[in-house]
């Protein structure tokens, strides 16, 4: 087999579509007598309802019906929960609290549902909503990491002793010994602030109800659709085939898209059977802001423990995590945290605690990182507080410390988000810190540029900081694929695409294994009517998982084709190519049949069969690893701080990185790019802010900083490495979140050596003008 | 309930009349009323820039604007551009050079780049960041636009 498209970049197959306005986005669906739905939100942050009336808005005009809570009857419940608690952690203490689709006695966070309105369109829809009355008892708002979980503090979960939603602790080895045997130890409070997904388009549903076929079509814009599917059709009462749930086109993800038993998929299925008539309800951007899920905002305290030498000795890290008004998506978020905390260097003893904390804000899930930059963060700026300690260069102290290509594959003991015992499979380290060293020119920078740049009033500083990234965990994807009539394959999956490239990638590595051209490929994500079985895009699993399982089926398929084949041609199979569409005796290229005729053949309609056959030029596959693969990467940047303004200007940005193989390296630099502009976004723009009662003051692109374009530097330089992975047959690793991990890590790093303060260490995640131009204050006038 | 206004918009050289509620957004009336869908809208806030039209040859944001405000006027969207079958050299160009992923803010892109290049036909890498600079992405970190915006530039030159 010849691989004319695995590690080649090629055009994407989607992108005529797209660029032409003639993909099908989730707006795009108007179906015949659809009507429209309108969300009522609540205002207060923390309160109790004691009447929602409803009475004037369904008076109005084009007002089809309004329903609470009390309305669903025994069909509203909390949940489920999306992922199951951390039970094989020993000792993990978790209290679910399962998101609930609308508020029924209570309001937790502001912008939670407290009504649906539908009508006959969204103006009118909306109108109504001004019209709903909603009377409250106001409660004390708790939105502080560390007094939600104070003796005092207001419930905001009565049925629970405080607002601890989980504590997990785990250990390797042993601190206690770590700090005994330390010369010195560090230690920081760090915060890491919190970040919208921000995708373009923004969430929506579309559901029609066929009660003549009871087939229930629902198009969603959800990263999960199977997971989705599953619930939709217990609640309603319905078989899993009588719920297709349909993947548009979808305008980025970035994780607030994977969360399901919210309002739209809850309640509009409902609705659209009850009325026996299409509904859409599709998010606006202020809702996006307010009640789709965010992340980050934990509050860490950390401790290093070193030699004089600068070798760790222990790592300690007690952390505090924010999941908003309920815990749905589990312990996802921290256990990434803990998990990528210790997975670039040798930490031989490592304690960490998380204790999760409810909140009267919006739920907390994974936003492209998912508790990897928190870990990274931590980690990284522990190593620069050690090496102003101990008066290393921050280079130098990730050099001795880095874990070796020989230490791999390495059992962490730290349980992750897939609830396996961590094990990074494969990587190369000292290559990637080299790489990029050597190609930023630190050294030169130290000793020539910097000097020269403070000599002309000028304040540019470097950063150099490693991260990983678990990638591809379980427990599984599936994919069918079928070599069709018209000799064209057909690649089918309930993966869910955001934008990754899959109708290209995944459609390479059928095209390699089964001698067609990459553009006679024809890709399906997302459908259950067309394959029925799927976890979700999360984790960068998409491209290693369905990936593979592609890769298995295709070559299912091409084993058949070629059995027949050798049938058909009277040539053993050992004597057959299969290229250019049709399968051919190796010396004797006129002799031949093509793919088409082959999947015609391969469904006889008269005579009998063998005992086992099965027809079609058709597989399926699954895949599921062990564990997850490890990505890897070391990112720097030269950055120039305006000591007038504050603000910033990146010279370089050198990234080495390392995703196993790629299967389009153009699609990987994508990635690439738009993981690094979401990292520098949450270093120094983006900001969600909640104020004193609990009201997001950034609930639009006024207030949240959107990084643009002349906000990234000229070029992102790319260093490709290669450590493939050793757990699937393509060596296959997933890169979506590489990007997004280390640069506030980074960027902090090179604003401190910017200015060359003494006693300067940022200890936040993000930073804007107005702090830098403080510090540049203090740098003045030191 | 609402009094209805007479509209005559030229969308993409056809002249639709049509009797519009006064609060009807430019960006409804272009994907909903006439179902010309491949222009987006993002946040209805005239932030984003998934929705930009031109009007009368000058890029506006569809979703901040009445569809009264425009009566008389000339649009285009992007479905003025190319075609599946035969795409515009802007829209070659994106695909070339990878500057999309979802696609969702892409058509933004496009008119923005229409109305650029016809002002100048050959910029640098500088003047062509700044000229997308009101154009969010979250796909692609801008580098891959504004290397599409010079080629896009190359290939209307050799046209």
């Amino acid at each position: 087999m010849a691989e004319k498209y695995v590690g080649k970049s090629i055009k994407r197959n989607e992108d005529r579509r797209l660029l032409t306005g003639n993909s099908t986005f989730i707006d795009d669906i108007n179906l015949p007598g659809m009507l429209h739905v309108a969300i009522k939100r609540s205002d207060f942050a923390h309160a109790k309802i004691n009447k929602i009336d409803v009475e004037k808005a369904k008076a109005l005009p084009g007002v089809v019906a309004v329903y609470t809570a009390e309305d669903l009857g025994d069909y509203w419940r909390p949940g489920p929960l999306q992922v199951p608690p951390p039970s094989v952690i020993k000792g993990a203490i978790f209290n679910a609290r399962p998101l609930e689709c609308i508020a029924k006695h209570k309001i937790r966070f502001s912008g939670e549902p407290v009504a649906v309105v539908v009508a006959e369109n969204r103006y009118i829809a909306e109108d109504a909503l001004d019209l709903i009355d909603l009377d409250v008892e106001i409660l004390p708002y708790v939105g502080d990491l560390e007094k939600t979980v104070a003796p005092d503090a207001p419930l905001i979960h009565e049925d629970l002793e405080s607002n601890l939603a989980a504590d997990v602790v785990q250990e390797v080895g042993s601190w206690e010994k770590a700090v005994a045997e330390a010369d010195v130890v560090v230690k920081k409070r760090l915060l890491v602030n919190r970040v919208a997904g921000a995708a373009l388009e923004n969430r929506g549903i579309v559901v029609n109800w066929d009660s003549n076929l009871s087939l229930l079509t629902v198009w969603a814009t959800t990263q999960g659709p199977i997971p989705m599917r599953n619930s939709i059709a217990k609640y309603l009462g319905l078989l899993e085939n009588q719920v297709r749930l349909i993947n548009p086109a979808i305008g980025g993800g970035f994780g607030p898209k994977i969360m399901s038993s919210q309002i739209d998929d809850v309640v509009i299925p409902w609705i659209a059977m009850k009325l026996k008539r299409p509904v859409k309800w599709i998010e606006d951007r202020r809702e996006n802001f307010l009640a789709t899920t965010s992340e980050r905002d934990q509050l860490h305290y950390a401790e290093i423990a070193l030699k004089k030498d600068g070798t760790i000795l222990g790592v300690k890290d007690i952390f505090y995590h924010n999941t908003g008004a309920y815990n749905p998506y589990g312990m996802t978020v921290p256990l990434n945290t803990q998990a990528h905390t210790v997975s670039n260097y040798r930490v031989p003893n490592f304690l960490t605690e998380i204790k999760m904390v409810f909140t009267n804000q919006m739920v907390v899930t994974p936003v492209r990182g998912a508790g990897r930059p928190q870990g990274v963060f931590v980690m990284e700026r522990l190593l620069d507080a050690a090496a102003d300690e101990l008066g290393m260069d921050k280079a130098e102290i990730r050099r001795i410390n880095l874990l070796q290509p020989e230490d791999f594959p390495l059992r962490t003991g730290i349980i992750g988000q897939d609830f396996v015992e961590g094990v990074l499979d494969s990587g190369n380290y000292p290559y990637a810190l080299e790489q990029t060293y050597e190609k930023i020119e630190y050294e030169k920078f130290k000793k020539e540029i910097q000097p020269k740049a403070r000599a002309e009033g000028k304040y540019k500083g470097i950063g150099i900081t490693m991260f990983t990234e678990g990638t591809a965990v379980g427990p599984y994807e599936g994919c069918k694929v079928l070599v069709g009539v018209t000799g064209k394959v057909s690649v089918v999956t309930a993966y869910s695409n955001q934008g990754q490239g899959h109708y290209t990638t995944f459609a390479q590595i059928a095209a390699d294994n089964l001698g067609v051209k990459v553009t006679d490929v024809d890709v399906v994500t997302g459908d259950s009517g067309q394959w029925s079985w799927g976890v979700g895009a999360f984790a960068s699993r998409g491209i290693t998982l369905v990936g593979t399982a592609i890769h298995n089926a295709s070559l299912k398929v091409r084993e058949k084709a070629l059995n027949l084949a050798s049938k058909l041609l009277e040539t053993p199979v050992d004597e057959l190519e299969m290229e250019d569409g049709v399968v051919r005796v190796a010396d004797m290229p006129e002799k031949f049949i093509s793919l088409g005729d082959l999947a015609m053949r391969s469904n006889p309609t008269r005579g009998t069969v063998e005992p086992g056959m099965e027809p079609g030029l058709e597989a399926a596959s699954y895949y599921g690893p062990p564990h997850g693969a490890t990505g890897f990467g070391c990112l720097a940047m030269i950055v120039d701080v305006d000591p007038e303004t504050g603000k910033i200007k990146i010279d370089r940005l050198v990234v080495t990185d390392d995703c196993g193989q790629p299967v389009n390296p153009m699609v990987v630099d994508g990635q690439l790019h738009g993981g690094l502009q979401m990292g520098i976004g949450e270093a120094f723009y983006e900001n969600l802010v909640y104020d004193d009662y609990g009201q997001l003051v950034t609930a639009s692109f006024m207030d949240y900083l959107f990084p643009q374009a002349t906000d990234m530097p000229d070029k992102f330089e790319i260093i490709h490495s290669q450590t493939k992975s050793p757990l699937n047959p393509l060596g296959i690793k997933g890169v979506g979140e590489a990007g997004a991990i280390a640069p506030p890590a980074c960027m902090m790093q090179a604003f401190e050596d910017a200015l060359g303060l003494k006693d300067m260490f940022i200890t936040e995640s993000s930073i804007n003008p107005s702090k830098l131009y403080h510090y540049v204050q203090k740098a003045k006038s030191a | 309930m609402t009094q209805k206004v007479k509209v005559a918009i030229t969308v993409n050289g056809t002249l639709y009349e049509r009797e519009v509620e006064p609060r009807l957004l430019l960006s409804d009336f272009i994907r909903h009323e006439l179902g010309l869908k491949g222009t987006h809208v993002g946040c209805e806030h005239g932030l984003c820039g998934a929705c930009t039209v031109l009007i009368d040859g000058h890029t506006a944001r569809s979703c901040t604007l009445f569809t009264v405000m425009v009566d008389g006027s000339d649009i285009k969207t992007v479905e003025s551009l190319g075609t599946m079958e035969e795409m515009h050299p802007i829209q070659e160009a994106f695909s070339e050079v990878h500057a999309l992923q979802c696609g969702f803010c892409t058509p933004g892109f496009l008119m923005t780049t229409v109305e650029f290049l016809e002002g100048n036909p050959n910029p640098t890498a500088e003047e062509a960041r700044e000229a997308i600079d009101g154009n969010f992405c979250r796909c692609t970190g801008y580098e891959n636009i504004v290397e599409a915006v010079q080629l896009a530039a190359k290939k209307m030159a050799a046209h």
